[in-house]
């Protein structure tokens, strides 16, 4: 099919058209033609969704007990609630875990919930929660249990902190709430803060055990989905690099408890973990850079920077060496599968970071990157934190406790001196820093947030994108349009993605879902259309 | 041996007596949320658009778990209630989401489920429609059906059925009685659905049947891209509910589950075959799921009565190949022990195909709480089955207690119990909702000769190819 070239800013309008005219006004702010890395525009995001209007997005709970709490194995996650909350949590976004032996704990199987009936939200839930808890200890005798809120439960009053501090003394495990009710934020973003907040509160300087290592880090907004975090974990270990504690695919409590003991923390998601990477550094001295391991030269930069920042020759060579022997194989398959790849086109609207990511694989297969947008993103993972000063707090952030972080006295560390800092800071590692996803986007591109399925449709209906990346709820509507869809939230059945044997796999499943024949037999025989060669005068 | 002594025998440490799970917890749910259940119907009105009145969170989950089922766009709107919509009250955002409905979907119906939220906070949703209504009554609008289904009452199923009487007791109107008839299949697959349509046309039989998903949850690949899919019962079908001369409603529990712990008692639960024959006269025919051929041959029974003709030789001659297939199947089957899992009235249904088969359910479970469930496999086994284990209100964690001493050969029901079946390394045959681990969900068939016939190819195949697997003999003749 001929791709039609329209002019985005005429898209833009033409879209804007078929909105009310107090919500055009909205998603005009909303929808940025972007004007270049040099001259980024202000592009509102982390608003309320327009109701009526069918979102991507999801609720405040997902965030906190999906997201960030989901992927640790040795927790008990305890959803106070009515039923389907836990249900639709329940092991759907393909975080995997590997437990050392089988007898090891590992809880991620279980949706565990109070199931609250009429009667606990007439009478209050306080009291069929303890007995979970009770239960829950009885069956595992667990290192901790996470209470999770849902929408019901702040409205009727029961206090899940209240709760998990009594169950705490009686159980003799760490037991802590989460007031992450579906309706208290804008998205999932929300809970994400909020999984953030108890982390620091309750969990993370508990132990002061680490693992052996001379450079350790913490690999902070890595969700192993699809086992990506196995094969950051493989090229680590290569590397010689400890990995101290993942927040958190494959991750333990262990390892967060002791987050505090590691030299440096690497950010991949600075969305959704972003508070505990600066909470860290203020009270524990640990400094943090953004890195990104999804695509092949993306990773080997990252490599170089966490050698560059631990600074030893030894580290430095290895990172060399461990790139070199990795880059073979992915140079290998490039070079095979580019040739069918080169010149097409993708969109990606998933998440707070993925849509920036991805977008070093689709270069890697010489692909643009026409349209791309977040999910649950804000103004920072957009436009980089140096406009976080300028941005509004509205009711809804301010909903969000922000949480007051001193230095430690005890535990503090400073990892390098000022100087050192700056001196590395020179050389290009960006401590604190995230130059957001329009730094790396072309002019002329369409930079969309939380898209709407309107404005979806009308997307692919303009340019006909090669690919279209997002998630499991806009799949078969894409399809339906004869368009492929990679899934970027669970990557459909695929996976790992991430590093260097993950960006072959990525490469093979793009050559794979852009090229294959069933896209040829969309249109029958019958339905070619017939060329109109005169058309009467009315 | 006596049930109790079995249940206490099993490792769980607290798990009761008899039919009551004594864990306040639900571990691993064997039901979802109501408005699903109502989602589901709402993508059964031609022309609908669902909105769920509450937390933007709701819409998306369930989105998430119909389209990985059903593998279509599946649009649900929200009203995404904020703190502010959780304090005041949610209208502003109701008629935001209507507004913007309107504008972009143009729809015939908006369906509107309630969730948790705008339950809890007491939201009169009759009330926000006819405002609505009232402000708007200058210009066309939209049919509203609204179906109250929070999620702390009953499960899936019984949003359901709330909303298919919803829909029929607000649209249906009383007139003279015509020819046509009504069937309400309740939560089946799309494929069974086209199935019952076609018997229905070889009867001879003008109906409506709804809700009507079978194309809006499964439809062919377009070559223009159509906003609201095609498909559905159309609103004047369901306006005719009302002068139809008779209903057949499938199940035997339907929404009883509902009244479990309702402390709305002044409200009663009702069936739209329940409400049509009380307000519109129209007769209701309760049969079963047609499951099986006993259960079929009553639904059949039903059909001969109403179209006043003999089963057409088609429908005999599937029965016939059926029986066949039992006949030629029994070995591999007969003393076989099967633990059947889901909705109590899809439990009921494969129970009975179960008993003419051979096939000894050791375990019926179910997520639903009706309080029927014991009562009802017992009419239907005529209360041989002793040792049958049927426990309503149940999780797969209290199944995974006890299924060691069970011994099952196989387990019937949806993806969620696939971890104890790898656990026990033994065959689950996939039925019902949700089917996110297998390919075609929407065209499984259950019902009717034909699609016992698939079911009962199914359950003997994986019979005979977990023999095959582990024997030390290579069989390639089995």
């Amino acid at each position: 099919m001929a791709k039609i070239e329209m002019d985005p800013l005429r898209w833009k309008q033409e879209v804007l058209k078929k909105y009310p005219s107090k919500i055009a006004k909205k998603r005009d702010k909303s929808i940025v033609v972007h004007e270049g890395p040099e001259n980024i525009t202000k592009i509102q995001s982390n608003v309320r969704t327009i109701p009526g209007i069918i979102t991507q997005r999801g609720c405040t709970y997902a965030g906190c007990k999906g997201v960030v709490l989901g992927p640790t194995r040795d927790i008990v996650n305890l959803v106070h609630g009515p039923i389907g909350c836990s249900f639709y949590a329940w092991l759907t976004r393909r975080n995997q875990t590997l437990p050392p032996t089988p007898e090891s704990p590992n809880y991620m199987m279980y949706a565990f919930s109070t199931d609250m009936q009429d009667s606990n939200i007439v009478f209050g839930g306080e009291i069929k929660l303890k007995q979970a808890c009770r239960e829950a200890f009885e069956i595992f005798k667990p290192k901790a249990i996470g209470i999770f809120s849902t929408c019901p439960v702040g409205l009727i009053g029961d206090d899940v902190h209240a709760v998990a501090r009594e169950m705490k003394a009686e159980l003799g495990i760490n037991i802590f709430g989460f007031s992450c009710e579906g309706y208290k934020g804008v998205s999932q973003s929300a809970g994400h803060h909020i999984a953030n907040n108890a982390l620091m509160k309750h969990v993370i300087g508990l132990n002061d055990n680490a693992p052996e290592g001379k450079y350790k880090i913490n690999m902070l907004g890595e969700y192993n989905i699809g086992g990506d975090a196995f094969e950051l974990e493989r090229i680590l270990a290569k590397c010689g690099i400890t990995m101290n504690a993942s927040f958190s695919g494959n991750s333990t409590m262990e390892q967060f408890e002791r987050a505090h003991m590691a030299d440096l923390n690497v950010v991949m998601c600075h969305r959704s973990i972003n508070y505990v990477a600066e909470m860290m550094e203020t009270k524990y001295g640990i400094p943090w850079f953004k890195v990104n391991f999804i695509g092949a030269d993306a990773t080997a930069k990252s490599l170089r920077k966490i050698a560059e920042y631990f600074g030893a020759q030894e580290l430095k060579d290895q990172v060399e060496k461990v790139i070199a022997e990795e880059m073979a194989t992915v140079k290998k398959a490039i070079d095979e599968i580019r040739p069918r790849t080169e010149g097409k086109m993708a969109m990606m609207f998933v998440g707070g970071s993925r849509a920036h990511h991805y977008q070093e694989l689709f270069t890697e297969l010489g692909m643009s990157t026409l349209s791309a947008g977040y999910e649950f993103g804000h103004r920072d993972d957009y436009e980089g934190r140096r406009v976080i000063p300028t941005i509004t707090v509205d009711a809804d952030s301010r909903n969000i406790e922000e949480l007051t972080i001193e230095k430690d006295e005890a535990k503090y560390r400073a990892r390098k001196t000022e100087e050192e800092l700056k001196a590395l800071d020179e050389k290009g590692l960006g401590f604190n820093d995230y130059e957001g996803m329009m730094k790396d986007m072309a002019k002329g591109t369409l930079v969309i947030d939380d898209l709407s399925h309107y404005e979806m449709e009308k997307l692919i209906e303009a340019y006909h994108p090669d690919v279209f990346c997002a998630g499991i709820k806009e799949k078969y509507c894409v399809q339906k349009m004869g368009i492929p869809l990679k899934q970027l939230h669970s990557y459909d059945y695929g996976g790992p993605y991430a590093g260097f044997e993950g960006a072959v796999n990525f490469y093979k499943d793009i050559d794979m879902i852009v090229n294959t024949s069933v896209w040829k037999l969309i249109k029958a025989p019958w339905e070619a259309e017939p060329v109109i060669e005169a058309e009467y005068a009315a | 041996m006596d049930s109790t002594k079995k249940i206490n025998g099993a490792k769980s440490p607290s798990f009761g007596g008899v039919g009551e799970a004594s864990f306040v917890s639900t571990r691993n749910a064997c039901k979802l949320c109501a408005p699903l259940g109502a989602s589901v119907v709402f993508k059964g009105i031609k022309g609908c658009i669902p909105m769920i009145h509450g937390s933007q969170g709701c819409a998306t989950y369930i989105r998430r778990y119909m389209i990985s089922h059903y593998k279509e766009p599946v649009d649900i709107a929200s009203s995404n209630f904020s703190e502010e919509s959780t304090i005041f009250g949610g209208n502003k955002n109701f008629i935001a989401g209507i507004d913007n409905i309107i504008k972009q979907y143009n729809p015939e119906v908006i369906g509107i489920a309630s969730a948790c939220l705008s339950e809890t906070i007491g939201e009169d949703i009759p009330r926000l429609i006819r405002e609505y209504r009232s402000v708007n009554s200058d210009k066309p609008l939209p049919v509203f059906v609204h179906a109250s289904t929070p999620s702390y009452q009953g499960t899936h199923i019984d949003g359901f059925h709330e909303a298919v009487a919803a829909a029929v007791s607000s649209i249906a109107q009383v007139s003279e009685t015509e020819k046509h008839i009504n069937i309400f299949p309740g939560f089946v697959s799309p494929e069974d659905i086209r199935n019952l349509k076609e018997i229905l046309a070889d009867f001879g039989l003008d109906y409506v049947l709804f809700p009507d998903y079978s194309d809006s949850l499964d439809n062919p690949h377009w070559k223009d891209y159509q906003l609201i899919p095609e498909g559905g019962t159309p609103v004047a079908d369901i306006r005719r509910t009302g002068s139809a001369k008779a209903s057949i409603e499938f199940g035997y529990v339907l929404n009883q589950g509902g009244l479990h712990g309702r402390v709305k008692s002044n409200k009663t639960v009702f069936t739209a075959a329940e409400w049509l024959e009380k307000n519109c006269n129209v007769p209701r025919n309760s049969v079963g799921m047609p499951i099986g051929i006993k259960e079929t041959d009553k639904f059949f029974d039903v059909l001969e009565k109403l179209a006043g003709i003999s089963t057409p030789e088609k429908y005999k001659r599937q029965r016939g190949r059926l029986i066949d297939a039992y006949v030629d199947g029994h070995k591999y089957l007969f003393g076989k022990r099967a633990i059947v899992y889901g909705e109590e009235d899809l439990v009921i249904g494969l129970v009975s195909f179960l008993e003419e088969i051979g096939i000894e359910t050791v375990l019926v479970a179910s997520g639903g709480e009706s309080g029927m469930l014991k009562d009802e496999i017992d009419r239907i086994t005529q209360g041989k089955r002793k040792d049958m284990l049927v426990v309503s209100d149940m999780d797969f964690e209290s199944i995974n207690d006890i299924v060691d001493d069970l011994k099952p050969d196989l387990m019937i029901g949806n993806s969620k119990g696939y971890y104890i079946t790898r656990r026990l390394g033994i065959p689950l045959v996939r039925v019902s909702f949700p089917i996110h681990d297998r390919f075609g969900a929407q065209r499984l068939r259950h019902l009717c000769y034909e699609g016992t016939q698939e079911l009962f190819d199914r359950i003997t195949n994986v019979l005979i190819e977990y023999k095959q697997e582990h024997s030390p003999v290579g069989y390639k003749y089995i």
